[in-house]
Order: C-alpha cells, then structure tokens, then sequence
C-alpha cells in the first residue's frame, strides 16, 4: 500500500487493516504483523505504525496478548461492517445519486441497473 | 537501556560576516525520535546541523545536550565528552581522500564509543563497497553510502545526516532508509535528517522542524501536520469571508473564483460552513504545505 501525505498515516494504516477484514484478507482471531515489521515492511516510523494499531486497539478491532502480538478480534468484522452499513447510504448512495442528477440521468435508470443484477 | 540524547537550544543565532544563517532558534529535539529537519537550501539546515554537532560556535544563544550517559546539559563545542556521542555525516563526506575504505573504518571504529563492527560489515556489504579502494576513487554514489554506513555503524546517540544521501541513486537510498529503520528498531537513538526531498523521506519521519531563512517556521508531529492544511475554493467574497480567520499560506484568483490555501484544524462545524457558503474544501500534501511554508514570497502571516 502507498501511503498519501495527505492525510496522517496513522489513520491510513488503521483504515487500511480495518478494509483487510472486512474483506476476510485478515480472519478474526489471525494474528496481525507486529508493529516493527509493519514499519520495517512498509518503510514508515516505527511509532506511526504503533499509534494506528493503538487506535484499532482502542476500537476494539484488536487486541493484544501479553509477549506474543496482536490479533484481531473475534467480533472485528461484524462490529466493522455494521459500522460501514450505517454510513453506506450517506458515504456510497448519495453521493452517487448527486452525480446522477447532475449528468441527467434518471433514477428510473439507475434502479433498473441495479435490478440486472438479482437480489444479490 | 537507552542511550539517547535530548537536544535543546536557546535563542540560537550564527552569523556569516553579519549576515545571520540562525536567528535566535528556540527548539527541543525529543530523544529516542526521528526527526526531519526540512527548508530549502539556504534555509539555515546545514549551519543549525553543524553547530548541533559541536563544529561550529553558536554566535549568540547556545545548544544544550543532555540525556541518556550524558547526565545534565552540556555544550557541544570544544567538549569532547559530548561530540564523541554526536555523529555529523554531511554530503562531503568530511573523510581524509587519500587513504582505503578499511583505513576510514578502522579510525571509525577507534574514535566511536558506540561502534558496532557487525553493523559494519553487514552495511559495506549491501552497499557493495570496495574495502582496499581509495576513497577518492570512489563514485559520488559510493562515497555518500560510505558516509551512511559510517553514520549508522557509529550509533550515535545523536545522529545527524545532513544531506548527507542526496549523491545516491535511488534504490541505494531505499536501502539507507530500509538499513536506517532496522537499525533504529534496535538500538533507538535521537537522529536528526536533514532534506529537501519531503515526500521521500516523511514517512520515516516522528517529528519535523522546518526552517526557512534561519528562522523556525514550525516544529510539530508529522502526521499532525498531514491534513493541517486545506485549500478553499469559491467566491472570491466567500473565500475571503471564510478565511479571515486563518494563517493563508497562498492566494490565487482567476476570474471570480478564489483559491486560498489556509493552515489550520478544520472541524465538522466549520467544514458545514464552508459547505453551505458553496465552498469547496480540499486536502493539501505534506510536500505542497511544505513549499507554501517556505515559499521565497507570498501572503503567509
């Protein structure tokens, strides 16, 4: 992953473990890099790295077993993607619906594409 | 046990026949941290980087160092108790030419108290540096790899790098920064890098100091300072209205429209603001904030 100067790297390294399990990359109970590789992995500060795995720590997404390393939580994904549902329709839907009216196409049109694919 | 070194100093001023290279530099370099120490050339990096090391006496003001075996504040100037826990390595190298790579090592490894020989040879190794080759037969390249591996080899618990990997290609820099990192994991010390090339090197960074014409611009976090600034796009009249507040680092109109690029936290309330005046809010880059910050000219406050 490439990390932007935009924004600090931190919460980029959170988000980016956050994604790894919603998407399964990363099962629950799978015990993550250490801090140290992750730096040394993706070329970054050693203490950038522990205060974004602190902040998953803080979130619950993961936690740590004294002298052996962190692990992600049995919960992590349940609690991760309830948390993406709630903010769906404000992050995904609405913004799409506003480029949509923008570029004049219906919304007819739209739900039409989305029944092409069932009811997945 | 840590060995690092916390740095301090005091209204820091260094003249050039009258004209100052430092003025009056209040900072504190944290031990145990990566620090960037950033500004264009001429900026005041290499003065502030040689009278940290103790080559240079401060014209007013002082540098203090203390920490770690070290005990309480000392100076570096003329001290040898302190200078020989500080490493400078700077671009040119500050090595006797005419002698082979082994021989520069050897002195190395006889004046550092911290010298670890393994770290050494591992580092001449990735580097492919010729042990039995005079130095001024080195590459540019070569030389400056040189300076990094006696940099790190000395581990220093203050270790300054001024520049000192600009003469290499880049996939020797990535082995710098790849040797710099584990080698810091092991023993952490205070190490202080000096650069214009932000982008590269701001992810190995804790902490930056940016100087711009001896003076210190800022000194902060660095992921703290990733998302400070904002660029405010709309109405010129909104623009202005919405950025009276803030420090505006840049300006740039056309037409209408206005482009401000502020330093500031924007929190929920005011980027609703922003919104609803029919403004456009952006990020801005760590590299660009950082040419706004040390721009030659400009509408900085």
């Amino acid at each position: 992953m490439v990390f932007d100067d935009r924004s600090p790297i931190y919460l980029q390294i959170a988000e980016q473990i956050k994604t790894d399990i919603v998407t399964g990359a990363l099962a629950e109970d799978e015990q993550v890099m250490s801090t140290n590789q992750y730096a040394a992995f993706y070329r970054i500060n050693p203490a950038t790295a522990a205060k974004g795995f602190a902040q998953l720590v803080d979130e619950g997404v993961l936690y740590k077993r004294r002298g052996i390393g962190m692990f992600v939580a049995p919960n992590a994904r349940d609690l991760l993607r309830t948390g993406r549902r709630d903010s769906f329709f404000a992050d995904v839907v609405d913004p799409m619906i506003r480029e949509a009216k923008a570029i004049g196409i219906p919304l007819k049109d739209i739900l039409q594409h989305i029944r092409s694919y069932g009811d997945a | 046990m840590t060995t690092a070194l916390t740095v301090r100093t005091e209204e820091l001023s260094v003249r050039f026949a009258g004209a100052p290279a430092l003025d009056r530099l209040d900072l504190r370099l944290a031990p145990g941290k990566i620090h960037g120490l950033l500004g264009r050339n001429g900026s005041g990096k290499s003065t502030l980087a040689a009278t940290l090391a103790g080559f240079r006496r401060p014209d007013e003001g002082r540098v203090l160092i203390e920490g770690g075996d070290l005990g309480t504040a000392q100076e570096p100037y003329e001290n040898a108790v302190v200078t020989s826990r500080v490493c400078l390595i700077r671009e040119s190298g500050d090595l006797v030419e005419a002698v082979p790579v082994k021989q520069a090592i050897s002195l190395a490894a006889a004046l550092r108290p911290y010298w670890d020989a393994d770290v050494a040879g591992a580092l001449l190794d990735r580097f492919e540096i010729p042990l039995n080759k005079k130095i001024q037969k080195l590459s540019r390249g070569k030389k400056s790899a040189l300076g990094v591996v006696l940099g790190l080899a000395a581990r220093a618990p203050l270790t300054i790098f001024d520049e000192s990997y600009l003469g290499m290609d880049v996939p020797s820099r990535n082995l710098f920064y790849d040797a710099l990192l584990a080698d810091y994991t092991e023993v952490p010390r205070t190490i202080l890098l000096s650069t214009h090339l932000v982008s590269e090197v701001s992810a190995l960074l804790e902490e930056v100091v940016i100087l711009d014409n001896g003076r210190l611009v800022t000194q902060s976090p660095v992921d703290a300072l990733r998302g400070r600034g904002a660029s405010i796009v709309g109405p010129a009249a909104a623009v202005d209205e919405f950025t009276a507040g803030f420090a505006v680092l840049a300006e740039e109109r056309l037409g209408g429209t206005k482009s401000a690029t502020i330093l500031g936290d924007l929190d929920p309330a005011l980027l609703g603001q922003a919104t609803a005046a029919g403004l456009e809010v952006g990020p801005v880059g760590l590299q660009d904030l950082f040419v706004h910050l040390t721009a030659p000219t400009g509408a900085r406050s």
